[in-house]
């Protein structure tokens, strides 16, 4: 919690809030741990994030490290990628991991559902054709499984397979023969996820206490 | 109805006892004799587990009424009707002795509770349990105990004679929520995970609260004068036995863990190390009067990782069936016994005191949950909604622990324990009866979700599974320690302590050879049905044949195989190695999952 050359001025910090929905103390410390990981510039990049100690031995490290620099994510309605994101592009991928609030309208909440399950699409579909492929799909299967190590490459192609499988039988249902399943949309996305409940699963606390002097 | 003829069976031979043998004189050889003390007391210990048991199969047998009244109220109903009968004979009926409900009874439940704990639900409501657990059962308690003593001194002279000690002794007794209860009745109501865990989890976690209020106002009672040392002792009393129970429990569970790593020769004695393990650790942890349940908890929650990883599938098999079968025989006997005693017991009746105790205890109940949550909820990520909260407050059920421990109060020095005895029993009656009988279709009228029925499609597992890291990454990027970073921690950490390669590459392939028992491993908590009968039909052979011709079929469309029709050989075999790979890869992933996912 070391003081730093220039304060962002409170207006800013009101902007940022009102846009992402933290609270002014929240944007303060994740300030603080943005200028720690960028080492006190105003951009980050990726090697920045490839720093930190704890991400080393996360199966999903790279497509976790990505999602940062995705421009999909950025609420910009811009594709592509990007080499180096300031604060608010930070903050703004953060927004997507607050726990809705409390009193919403259902309405509000199937939006924050879909903006989270939009996040965790956008991560799969690495090549942005708006589908996840069984390629894509295999990757990141492969991915998860590499952590016990003793699952061999054919395994999880087989389970990767047996994933798409059950995708399309629940999405499209019974195929002709002739037709050729392309890859997961969105919206089947949505479908095959309809039992978890990704808006109240995916979040994580965000204190109103700085720590970053606790972490290396 | 033969179990009635049963009943007569020993009272006949128990009358014979009065046969002798010793006419010396004409001594003929005895070709039949009747000795029948000889055996009296296993016989009948066999006799009412055989009743128990008989009464469960008629009980499931008889669907109109297992579909209303849960399977407690049946068999205090039961236990009733048999102390009317044993009494009707003129004999005396059993009381539930608190020595026999303690040390016999009580431990089977709470291991098979302790040990099938889900960890996961159980950890991240923690925080949230133990302030229900603790601060909501001292509540109840000191509300209970002054509001009875107020309005004691209120009425008639007749109850003048209840001081102040007495009724907070008697608030601790009948204050805490009890997990049997709550077990029998929650078990049948299907209600979602995290209202299960939460009432659970209190009934489990509040003993350390009763253990220490229990000794302490009786202690007080007994020297009739309390000083704000003694105060102050109690509260380091609480924090001894609760923390104390847990270590001793830690500790032989981590025994438990270290002696499995041995039992690779002698395998069919492993179940038996679990079972001696956790019951030495209760009992170690009563002998210092500290917190028996907790002990048993830890050392089941401590010992599980580590044993499943060392001991063979059968034995996890036998451990399982061994405790959901000593559990639920224990249960079933508690209820009886409730019943039993009821009739039997010296009763004090008492309209005022009772049914004071009755209003207090829900007033107390409502407001302890409401207020508390109020408190919580600033805290919890995902808040408690006005339904959860009455379910919870509803939920909490009084059962057998609350009539031991007021049948242990000794008779000189609380002159009131008669009167306690019947408000105990009478608050145990209702919140059994009336409270168990309409949770569930409060439950359906209020619409509060169920359990998730369905298990987890493999899609829903990828996911669930992708989230968990994800989580844990933003975490480490955001820099604190949250949650998902210490479970993360932890599960590394195991991994790397105990499990081998080998180990896991055995299980892995013990798991394929039988595509059933994995399913049961990824829903291995559930009471006292281990597998519902649908799970056996999904499996049978003409379904997985269907499956793997649709799976053949699927497999061809987006694999970009050249769409050969059938008939031809390579297809064939392309088919059978796709599918093969596919069932495989679904089984070990299965496996993998479980693994993981705790």
């Amino acid at each position: 919690m070391g003081s730093f050359q220039s304060l962002p001025d409170d207006h800013q910090y009101r902007t940022l809030s009102q846009k992402t929905g933290f609270s002014l103390e929240q944007i303060g410390i994740l300030h603080n741990r943005f200028k720690q990981l960028s080492q006190n510039e105003d951009t980050l990049r990726r090697d920045d994030l490839k720093t930190i100690q704890d991400l080393e031995s996360n199966p999903i490290r790279s497509q976790i490290i990505e999602a940062f620099f995705d421009k999909r994510n950025f609420q910009k309605d811009a594709t592509g990628s990007v080499q180096e994101i300031g604060f608010e592009e930070f903050l703004t991928v953060m927004s997507y991991f607050r726990a809705p609030a409390h009193q919403i309208t259902e309405e509000q909440r199937e939006e924050i559902r879909r903006a989270k399950l939009r996040f965790l699409f956008n991560m799969h579909d690495t090549d942005n054709d708006g589908t996840i492929t069984l390629e894509e799909y295999r990757h990141v299967v492969e991915e998860l499984l590499s952590r016990s190590g003793a699952l061999g490459r054919e395994t999880a192609k087989g389970i990767a397979d047996a994933a798409m499988l059950e995708v399309a039988s629940i999405t499209v249902g019974p195929m002709a023969p002739d037709e050729f399943y392309e890859g997961i949309t969105f919206e089947q996305f949505l479908k095959i996820l309809k039992g978890v409940e990704i808006e109240t699963r995916m979040h994580i606390r965000f204190l109103n206490m700085d720590t970053t002097v606790l972490c290396k | 109805m033969p179990v009635v003829a049963l009943f007569f069976l020993p009272l006949l031979i128990g009358s014979c006892r009065g046969i002798d043998h010793n006419e010396t004189d004409q001594r003929v050889f005895p070709v039949i004799s009747i000795n029948y003390q000889h055996v009296q007391m296993p016989f009948e210990i066999s006799l009412w587990i055989l009743l128990a048991s008989i009464l469960k199969l008629g009980f499931h047998l008889v669907p109109h009424v297992s579909a209303v009244v849960p399977e407690s109220c049946v068999l205090i109903v039961v236990g009733l009707l048999v102390g009317g009968l044993i009494r009707v004979l003129g004999e005396d009926p059993p009381v539930l002795d608190s020595q026999l409900f303690f040390l016999c009874l009580l431990p089977p439940i709470i291991l098979d509770a302790g040990y099938f704990l889900p960890i996961r639900p159980f950890m991240e409501n923690v925080g949230t349990i133990l302030t229900f657990a603790v601060l909501g059962t001292l509540w109840s308690a000191f509300f209970m105990g002054v509001a009875l003593y107020g309005a004691c001194q209120l009425e008639g002279a007749e109850l003048a004679g209840v001081d102040l000690l007495s009724c907070l002794l008697f608030g601790s007794i009948v204050s805490a929520v009890d997990p049997v209860a709550v077990l029998a009745v929650f078990q049948e109501i299907h209600i979602n995970e995290l209202l299960h865990i939460l009432v659970f989890g209190e009934s489990l976690l509040n003993d350390a609260v009763t253990v220490v209020l229990y000794h302490l106002f009786e202690e007080f009672v007994h020297r009739g004068e309390v000083t704000a040392g003694d105060v102050f002792l109690g509260v380091v009393c609480f924090f001894v036995v609760s923390v104390g129970g847990v270590l001793v429990g830690c500790v032989y569970g981590f025994l438990a863990a270290f002696t499995s790593r041995f039992t690779a020769h002698t395998r069919v004695i492993e179940p038996l190390f679990v079972f001696l393990y956790s019951y030495m650790a209760y009992l170690s942890a009563e002998v210092f009067h500290l917190s028996g349940i907790m002990a048993l908890i830890a050392c089941g929650v401590v010992m599980r990782p580590y044993v499943e990883a060392n001991i063979s599938h059968k034995s996890y098999t036998t451990i399982k069936y061994f405790l959901k079968m000593w559990s639920s025989v224990s249960e079933t006997l508690i209820f009886i016994f409730l019943g039993v005693s009821t009739v039997a017991g010296p009763h004090a009746w008492n309209w005022t005191f009772v049914s004071l105790t009755l209003a207090l205890c829900l007033l107390s109940r409502v407001l302890g949950v409401v207020g508390l949550t109020f408190i919580i909820n600033k805290y919890r990520m995902v808040k408690l909604s006005g339904k959860d909260q009455f379910i919870v407050a509803y939920g909490g059920l009084r059962g057998a622990i609350a009539f031991s421990l007021a049948f242990l109060l000794s008779s000189e020095s609380c002159a009131m324990k008669d009167l306690f005895l019947t408000a105990v029993i009478t608050v145990i009656f209702f919140t059994v009866f009336v409270q168990g009988m309409t949770i569930r279709p409060l439950v359906d009228l209020l619409a509060v979700k169920k359990k998730k029925q369905s298990k987890f499609s493999v899609n829903e597992e990828i996911h669930t599974q992708f989230l968990e890291h994800l989580l844990t990454g933003i975490e480490d990027v955001c820099g604190h320690y949250g949650h998902h970073h210490w479970r993360d921690k932890h599960q590394r950490s195991k991994r790397t302590l105990n499990i081998s390669k080998e180990r896991e590459a055995e299980i892995r392939k013990m798991l394929r050879a039988n595509l059933q028992k994995t399913r049961q491993r990824l829903r291995s908590y559930s009471r006292h049905t281990l597998l519902p009968d649908a799970e056996e039909d999904d499996w049978s052979e003409t379904r997985l044949r269907k499956q793997r011709m649709e799976m053949e079929r699927r497999m061809s469309h987006f694999l970009t195989v050249p769409a050969n029709r059938p008939e031809s050989p390579r297809r064939a075999r392309l088919q059978t190695d796709l599918d093969g790979r596919a069932q495989k890869a679904s089984v070990t992933f299965a496996e993998e999952l479980e693994e993981h996912r705790d």
